[in-house]
């Protein structure tokens, strides 16, 4: 396996998923006499993950069972340990196509952070292109080193200890996108715009807060970027749950007159589909929010980088 | 396409190329001809003088059609910098641009340049000095927008076509919408070197993402349903002719022979067999009617995709469409082309190890996922569009008794649009309603089977898959 190109088998060295059921997961590093724990008990790694096809089932020493999967980018990011606030595949989506991403592109991106968009982008990119990733925090940028050499993709990444504020990218007239998800944009837009190719490129900044994107839009807007556009996506997950309603007991004389009883034996303008199975209630399909959700991530804006 | 000499950059413009027209949001796909009318926004203009430029470049459409290269506008502020604080004096009585319409047109018919125009209006405007600062912006962005017409022609790409598809022709691909879109990319995994497999009934515009984002790395297999795939926004993204080698295309009616092992070459489909009833015991609980009644109010937009004309009105259509018409030779070598791929596709198809699935189709998804996904390998990502949230909720109650897949997520997003401007920031005063919803999942070897009696069949050949590996 690699996050670039699936395999079959499980082999050591592999980051495998641990999939224990309904969104519950963790990452594991697959090695010959590794052990892990569950909460079903132990998985021994010789004998239940090397030479398994990816997405079986691995029954644990309690008898309890777990599926393991392969990895991907967007899995990574639900399971990568966090060293910094990280990005999440709704934004990733829209990031990587507004940057129009794909294989060959050339990329830079400030900061690494703790690379949840970075093997997002390089699974895009692979097999041609390369992603220029600068991150001033000398220990993060260690471990998103030692993460994508572990992951199989180094070689399409290079990772830059430096401020881009300061030093921008460290590569000029290269890129087909830039991407900047730090607190100051709009003190990179001026390097952001010498790394991008000279016939152009796009650009996209991440910021929380609306003054920050107001700052940014100017200073896009003083380089020269043009199509300058801001958006905000939000995701909207729904729990699959089957519903019954009780009918209302609307007593004697209401049942006379419309004919509809509480027996709910004559509901003809109802959906015939889902017939009452109890007496007096309803019973339907539907896709029930979530009690909270993500309401806010950040606004994304996007811009162009033309010859004029 | 093929045949035009494609110069030293990949940013000029050719002829051949195909290109997308840009005036404000508005766009419109053209392939790039000679001598070839193009009627866009109520202008019309020949693309002869943009071959040669850059791809970015803006054009301003003189009279005669003809094209002029227009470099970035110097910002032209009114003199006068004077500005009211609130529109208390203001009153509209209708007389306040001492222009009439006839002095308008006559202006216009002068030949005089958009911008001097919209100086004129100004200047003929008597409310215009007493409007606060921000009034009398949105006043030039206004009368610029109408007079100043820049169009800029820009590459294709999914971004530029998956949108103006929503904005334009959204029933040609199910209201798919930009961001649901890229969700599906992301989502499915896709990328170079996997084995995909795509049915789709958007215009081929999902096709073509997919085929973006493999760069003609892997290997993509199109099902389609009825006499052929339907392809007029994938030949939009002008992909060169060594990412088709990669694309094969198969019979949505004949992948259940595929599964079962009885497809055969005899009985390939021919143009005259293509609505011969199919034996299929699979839709038996009558999935099958469900497949075959579009809805009311779709059938005029499906009507329209495989006719041309109305093409014409979003996509300029060529001469280098696939569908242009050949002599009988040419008929027969294209029969036996057609012929290899199908073989091709079902050898692909019969390996059941696909790296992922996308579907967004206007068909109820259920029984084609029951189908589908026992042509994917193994811990492999699927993902299902719909414009409608009840058939999605159905197919993921089914494909949870049926088994064999994890972690299914039904999901929508919103997408908010925001003005940024000194003082003037706020999200748009419009937003779409809707651009669909998803249904995704990871697939998993379905050992623990259980019977659930009216899923015996799929189930049974599940097993039968598992016990080839």
């Amino acid at each position: 396996m690699s996050f670039i190109e699936y395999g079959d088998m499980i082999k050591e060295g592999d980051t495998a998923i641990v999939f224990l059921g309904h969104e519950s997961m963790f990452p594991v590093k697959v090695q010959h006499g590794g052990k892990t724990q569950t909460k079903y008990g132990v998985i021994r790694h010789s004998t239940d993950l090397i030479g398994k096809q990816y997405g079986s089932k691995v029954t644990c020493s309690k008898g309890g069972w777990v599926y393991i999967l392969h990895p991907t980018p967007e899995l990574w990011t639900l399971n990568l340990r966090h060293r910094t606030q990280i990005l999440y595949s709704t934004d990733i989506s829209l990031i990587t196509m507004m940057l129009e991403l794909k294989p060959g592109s050339i990329v830079c991106e400030s900061g690494t952070g703790s690379g949840s968009l970075s093997h997002a982008i390089i699974r895009t990119i692979a097999p041609t292109g390369h992603l220029y990733t600068v991150e001033f925090h000398q220990q993060r940028a260690e471990k998103a080193i030692e993460e994508f050499e572990e992951h199989r993709v180094g070689h399409l990444v290079t990772v830059k200890t430096q401020d881009v504020c300061k030093n921008g990218f460290g590569v000029t007239n290269v890129a087909d996108a830039v991407f900047l998800d730090i607190p100051s944009p709009w003190e990179a837009i001026g390097h952001a715009k010498l790394a991008l190719k000279h016939e152009g490129g796009r650009i996209c900044s991440f910021s929380p807060c609306i003054e920050q994107v107001q700052r940014t839009c100017l200073a896009l807007e003083e380089h020269g970027f043009t199509e300058i556009s801001t958006s905000e996506i939000l995701l909207r997950v729904y729990n699959v749950r089957t519903i019954s309603l009780p009918m209302p007991d609307l007593g004697k004389t209401a049942k006379d007159n419309s004919n509809t009883g509480v027996d709910g034996g004559n509901l003809s303008n109802e959906d015939a589909s889902y017939p009452s199975l109890q007496q007096g209630t309803i019973q339907f399909k539907s896709g029930v929010p979530l009690r909270e959700m993500v309401g806010h991530t950040g606004y994304l804006t996007f811009a162009t980088k033309s010859l004029f | 396409m093929e045949g035009a000499p494609r110069s030293a950059s990949p940013h000029v413009i050719c002829e051949g190329d195909w290109a997308v027209l840009k005036r404000d949001d508005v766009f419109k796909a053209v392939a790039v001809v000679k001598r070839r009318k193009i009627i866009f926004e109520k202008q019309w203009f020949c693309l002869d003088n943009a071959i040669g430029h850059v791809y970015g470049t803006a054009f301003e459409v003189t009279s005669g059609g003809s094209l002029q290269p227009k470099r970035r506008l110097e910002e032209m502020n009114p003199e006068t910098k004077e500005a009211g604080t609130d529109n208390r004096n203001i009153i509209d009585d209708g007389k306040s641009q001492k222009l009439t319409h006839d002095d308008i047109k006559a202006l216009k018919d002068k030949g005089i340049k958009g911008q001097e125009i919209v100086q004129q209006l100004i200047e003929n405007s008597t409310t215009f000095r007493d409007k606060t600062e921000f009034a009398q912006d949105k006043y030039i962005k206004k009368k610029k927008r109408k007079y100043e017409a820049v169009i800029t022609i820009i590459k294709p790409s999914t971004r530029i076509l998956s949108t103006m598809y929503y904005a334009r022709e959204p029933g040609k691909i199910n209201y798919l919408r930009y961001d649901t879109l890229a969700q599906m990319l992301t989502w499915g995994n896709v990328h170079a070197g996997s084995k995909m497999i795509v049915m789709e009934t958007c215009a081929g515009l999902v096709l073509g993402a997919v085929m973006e984002r493999m760069g003609g790395y892997g290997s993509l297999v199109q099902i389609y349903p009825g006499e052929g795939p339907v392809r007029a926004a994938t030949s939009c993204f002008g992909f060169p002719k060594s990412f088709f080698d990669t694309l094969s295309e198969f019979p949505l009616s004949k992948v259940g022979s595929v599964l079962s092992g009885t497809f055969s070459l005899t009985s390939l489909p021919s143009e005259s067999e293509e609505n011969m009833p199919v034996a299929e015991d699979r839709n038996r609980s009558g999935d099958d009617k469900k497949l075959s009644i579009p809805e009311v109010e779709c059938s005029p937009e499906i009507a329209m995709e495989s006719s041309q004309p109305e093409d014409q009105e979003i996509v300029e259509s060529d001469a280098l469409d696939n569908k242009a018409k050949g002599t009988t030779h040419n008929k027969q070598k294209k029969q036996e082309e057609k012929k290899r791929k199908l073989i091709e596709a079902a050898a692909l198809l019969k390996q059941k190890d696909a790296d992922g699935l996308i579907v967004a189709s206007r068909f109820h998804p259920t029984s084609l996922l029951f189908l589908l996904l026992d042509l994917v390998a193994p811990s492999r990502p699927f993902v299902v569009y719909c414009q409608y949230k009840e058939p999605l909720l159905e197919c993921y109650t089914k494909l949870r008794e049926k088994g064999g897949v994890i972690n299914l997520k039904l999901s929508e997003t919103w997408l908010r649009n925001y003005q940024i401007l000194p003082d003037r920031s706020h999200p748009k005063l419009l937003m779409s309603g809707g651009g669909g919803y998803l249904l995704m999942g990871i697939t998993v070897r379905n050992e623990n089977i259980n019977t659930n009696d009216c899923l015996e069949e799929p189930s049974s050949k599940k097993r039968k898959l598992q016990e080839h590996h």
